[in-house]
């Protein structure tokens, strides 16, 4: 069983981007994201202010360095092909270490590494100061359909129940001796997933009659809204400002 | 399987990006008035259901694990449009709440995650189902390969967008055989379990099941197996088949796209003499012997992907009668 | 007599063709806390998502003297506030806050107002410092109070509960009677626990097979032992029901 996904990535603290309306912080991250995915990897000088605009970043939002290293583990697999390019790759060959590989694999490498740090970076800062009901209220400002952002509510409440009760089936599997190790022995585990999804589609209409009995008409009332003052707009314009500035001049540049 | 940021090039994301967005948008307003009411709860429990079924580990061989992907499973019991606007909400939330999946990489990550295997399985489960028997034991058997498939055509989306985007002197005909060949593997896994949860449900409570809305009671009662072993076994040989042609490729864990990444690390290149095409990335048309051969391949899948996702979509629309099971 | 609920020849069946109310007759009088007992699948909850207008069946049921029709659904709804069986249903916002808030919201409250509304039902219940908690990390007791407050936010004349000292340690079962006896409402208990239903509700009413087999003051039910093990009820090992024959509950 994974576990990792089930944690929201949260860091409760008080800083001015956990302060900042969710939208703004969503808006700012997708562009400043979009802009290094843009920038050449040629440009190293780039990356490496984008590295430091992460560090202030993290630093300011209190999230820790520690935090930001161990969750950036989710990138890692590609990170590994990342460094397997150069010697795969065709093309000028150069001496590393006293091993030939590959001019552009090289730079094939580095880009991924780059882009995929930085971005995985972002995106951490941004789910560690934003709690998730409010990632969800940003989306919706966003113009994200309310449809969307209600079902995402309602997964992420309902996720913890579920994988805790897959938990227990997989003990009381486990308890009766069950240890499956080829694909033609899994038949018990997929159906628990039958039986989870009959439990979660029942889970489903009896809350559905707990929001009738409360009224529900099919909108779900916006509790969370928060309209982001030009101040807080242009605070969290900073960071893509920043990216896209670079950006541009790389791509003069190079 | 969650691509990075930068992972393909910034307009591979952004063309993507916007297929998903056009797609789903669709999917959303087909849906709304079903959903409006009771579906909105329904729908999210089903999305922490596939969410949590994606942490769900089964053993594939000699204890070594897969997970579930859930699209073909998510459409096939929820419908085309709400089984694909379900996974897309796992694939989001998961970048956007987990950092799972680069934010500029959503775009891919849902065509690839979400939309090719839900509307391209319920497409090929509608297909498999013209060939089996109208019984309860045709509708898991139709699962079970439609998720097969399902798997395998996500892995053909992926390399065609490697195609476009590739960011890595890696050819296409080297990311296209070791993609669609690990994920041959993984499908049958998929398969299998897919085509058993969705018996399990038909055994106790197949009012539940999407596609399984056109069968009477007894007919569904009729669980006499077009066996799942001889499938799995047919699925395997051509697994096989497939493998001879990547047999460098091996089984030991396949856990997608990471497997392949790392699998094709141990391709070798050939020569390059890239032709230099303008649409196509250099890198994926490049070191190729016979160019042309690869994007008839690339074409011939596109096609595939886009008439099986077309189809789904399509069948969608002309079956949406809002069906609506038994309130308890 | 002034009826807060009035039931009259409710008939209930599933689209599966299973009979779940087979003609249910009932009148509660406004301020009293009565009983739903009976032995499982009797019809006890299905009996009280009619009472809201959530399953409908043929027959009537009057709230406060308004019969309940698609017109006024909505009133209804307001007048009769549901505690579900399991506190996960009933908390599926975010927050508790924002779990009580959801019924107010709905009926168009925002603002100030709302925020009372959500204080003074939480207060009710003794629940003030959950508002910011999410519902996922509550221990059972906590569950329980924050579910109830959802309801009372909607202000109801009577309150419905399902099985309310379900997974409630003895001293959570304990607040939950002290909570319960402090609410100046009608309320409806449907239970399988007789020293609670003892406890809390002067009268009682047996519901089995779809329809009401016995009704009569809590101390009188309980103490008929023919009536309790006829249908599948019976009091705890160490209670003497037969003695319960002459003493009263207080009303």
């Amino acid at each position: 069983m994974g576990t990792g996904h089930a944690h929201a990535l949260y860091v409760h603290e008080h800083s001015p981007i956990h302060h900042l309306p969710p939208q703004v912080k969503i808006a700012g991250a997708v562009a400043f994201i979009f802009s290094v995915a843009i920038t050449p990897r040629e440009a190293m000088w780039a990356f490496a202010i984008y590295a430091v605009a992460i560090a202030a970043l993290v630093r300011i939002s209190k999230v820790g360095f520690g935090f930001l290293l161990t969750r950036l583990i989710g990138v890692l697999p590609f990170i590994a092909f990342a460094f397997l390019i150069p010697f795969i790759a065709s093309g000028e060959q150069v001496d590393v270490l006293g091993i030939s590989v590959s001019r552009d694999g090289l730079w094939a490498s580095w880009n991924i590494i780059a882009k995929a740090t930085i971005g995985a970076s972002t995106s951490i800062v941004l789910a560690g100061t934003t709690e998730v009901p409010d990632l969800l209220a940003g989306m919706n400002r966003l113009r994200v359909p309310t449809l969307f952002t209600s079902i995402a509510g309602f997964m992420i409440r309902y996720l913890g129940l579920i994988v805790d009760e897959i938990g227990r089936m997989r003990t009381a599997m486990t308890s009766r001796g069950y240890d499956p190790r080829w694909l033609w022995q899994a038949k018990p585990i997929a159906a628990s997933a039958g039986a989870m999804f009959i439990r979660s589609y029942e889970r489903g209409e009896r809350v559905h009659d707990a929001m009738v009995a409360r009224g529900y008409q099919g909108e779900m009332p916006e509790l969370r809204r928060r309209d982001p003052s030009v101040q807080e707009w242009l605070t969290a314009a900073a960071l893509p400002a920043l990216g896209i500035t670079v950006m541009v001049i790389a791509m003069v540049a190079t | 399987m969650h691509a990075p940021d930068g992972f393909l090039n910034a307009g591979t994301a952004v063309a993507t990006g916007a297929v998903s967005v056009g797609t789903i948008g669709v999917a959303l307003r087909q849906t709304r008035e079903v959903l409006k009411e009771k579906q909105i709860p329904l729908a999210g429990i089903a999305a922490a259901f596939i969410f949590a079924a994606q942490m769900f580990n089964f053993p594939v061989a000699a204890g070594t694990t897969g997970h579930l992907l859930g699209g073909a499973l998510a459409a096939i019991l929820l419908g085309p449009h709400m089984g694909s606007i379900v996974v897309t909400i796992v694939v989001v939330v998961q970048a956007l709440v987990f950092a799972d999946g680069g934010l500029s990489a959503l775009g891919y990550n849902v065509l690839n995650m979400a939309i090719v295997p839900a509307y391209g399985g319920y497409a090929l489960y509608r297909l498999f189902r013209r060939v089996v028997p109208k019984t309860g034991g045709g509708v898991v058997t139709a699962t079970g390969l439609a998720a097969l498939g399902s798997v395998v055509l996500s892995a053909m989306a992926f390399s065609i967008q490697w195609l476009f985007g590739a960011t890595a002197p890696v050819s296409f005909a080297e990311v296209f055989t070791a993609m669609v060949g690990v994920h041959f593997l993984i499908g049958i896994g998929e398969g299998v379990i897919s085509a058993m949860a969705v018996g399990a449900v038909l055994a106790s409570r197949a009012d539940l099941v999407y596609g399984a809305s056109d069968l009477d009671r007894a007919q569904l009662a009729d669980s006499r197996k077009v066996p799942i072993r001889t499938f799995a076994i047919v699925g395997l040989l051509a697994a096989l088949f497939f493998g001879a042609v990547v047999s460098q490729f091996a089984v030991d864990n396949p856990d997608g796209l990471e497997r392949v990444a790392i699998d094709t690390g141990f391709v070798e290149s050939e020569e390059d003499h890239a032709l230099g095409n303008s649409i196509f990335a250099d890198y994926a048309t490049e070191g190729l012997e016979n160019e042309s051969l690869s994007l008839a391949i690339a074409g011939i899948s596109g096609t595939l992907i886009t008439l099986a996702v077309g189809w789904g979509i399509f069948a969608a629309v002309r079956e949406r009668k809002p069906k609506q099971p038994a309130s308890v | 007599m002034n009826l807060a609920l009035e039931v009259r020849d409710l008939e209930f069946s599933y689209p599966d063709g299973r009979q779940a109310l087979g003609g249910v007759d009932l009148a509660i009088e406004t301020g009293t806390r009565v009983a739903v007992l009976g032995p499982n699948g009797a019809g006890k909850t299905t009996l009280a998502l009619h009472l809201n207008g959530i399953l409908r069946g043929s027959g009537v049921v009057t709230v406060g003297g308004l019969e309940l029709n698609d017109d006024n659904l909505n009133e209804i709804r307001r007048r009769v506030g549901i505690v579900f069986q399991d506190a996960n249903d009933q908390l599926f916002m975010p927050t508790v806050g924002e779990d009580v808030a959801f019924g107010p919201a709905n009926l168009g409250l925002r603002g100030a107002e709302l925020e009372a509304r959500v204080e003074a039902a939480l207060g009710e219940v003794d629940a003030t410092e959950l508002a910011q908690r999410p519902p996922h990390h509550l221990s059972g007791g906590e569950k329980r109070s924050a579910a109830i407050a959802t309801a009372l936010a909607m202000e109801p004349q009577i309150l419905v509960l399902d099985e309310p000292t379900s997974g409630l340690d003895p001293l959570g079962r304990r607040e939950l009677v002290q909570t319960l006896q402090g609410l100046d409402l009608t309320l409806l208990v449907i239970t399988h626990d007789l020293p609670f239903a003892l406890e809390l509700c002067q009268r009682s009413i047996i519901v089995d097979r779809g329809t009401v087999v016995a009704e009569g003051p809590t101390a009188e039910i309980l103490a008929n032992d023919a009536l309790l093990q006829q249908h599948r009820l019976e009091m705890p090992f160490g209670f003497n029901g037969s003695a319960l024959g002459d003493r009263s509950t207080g009303s």
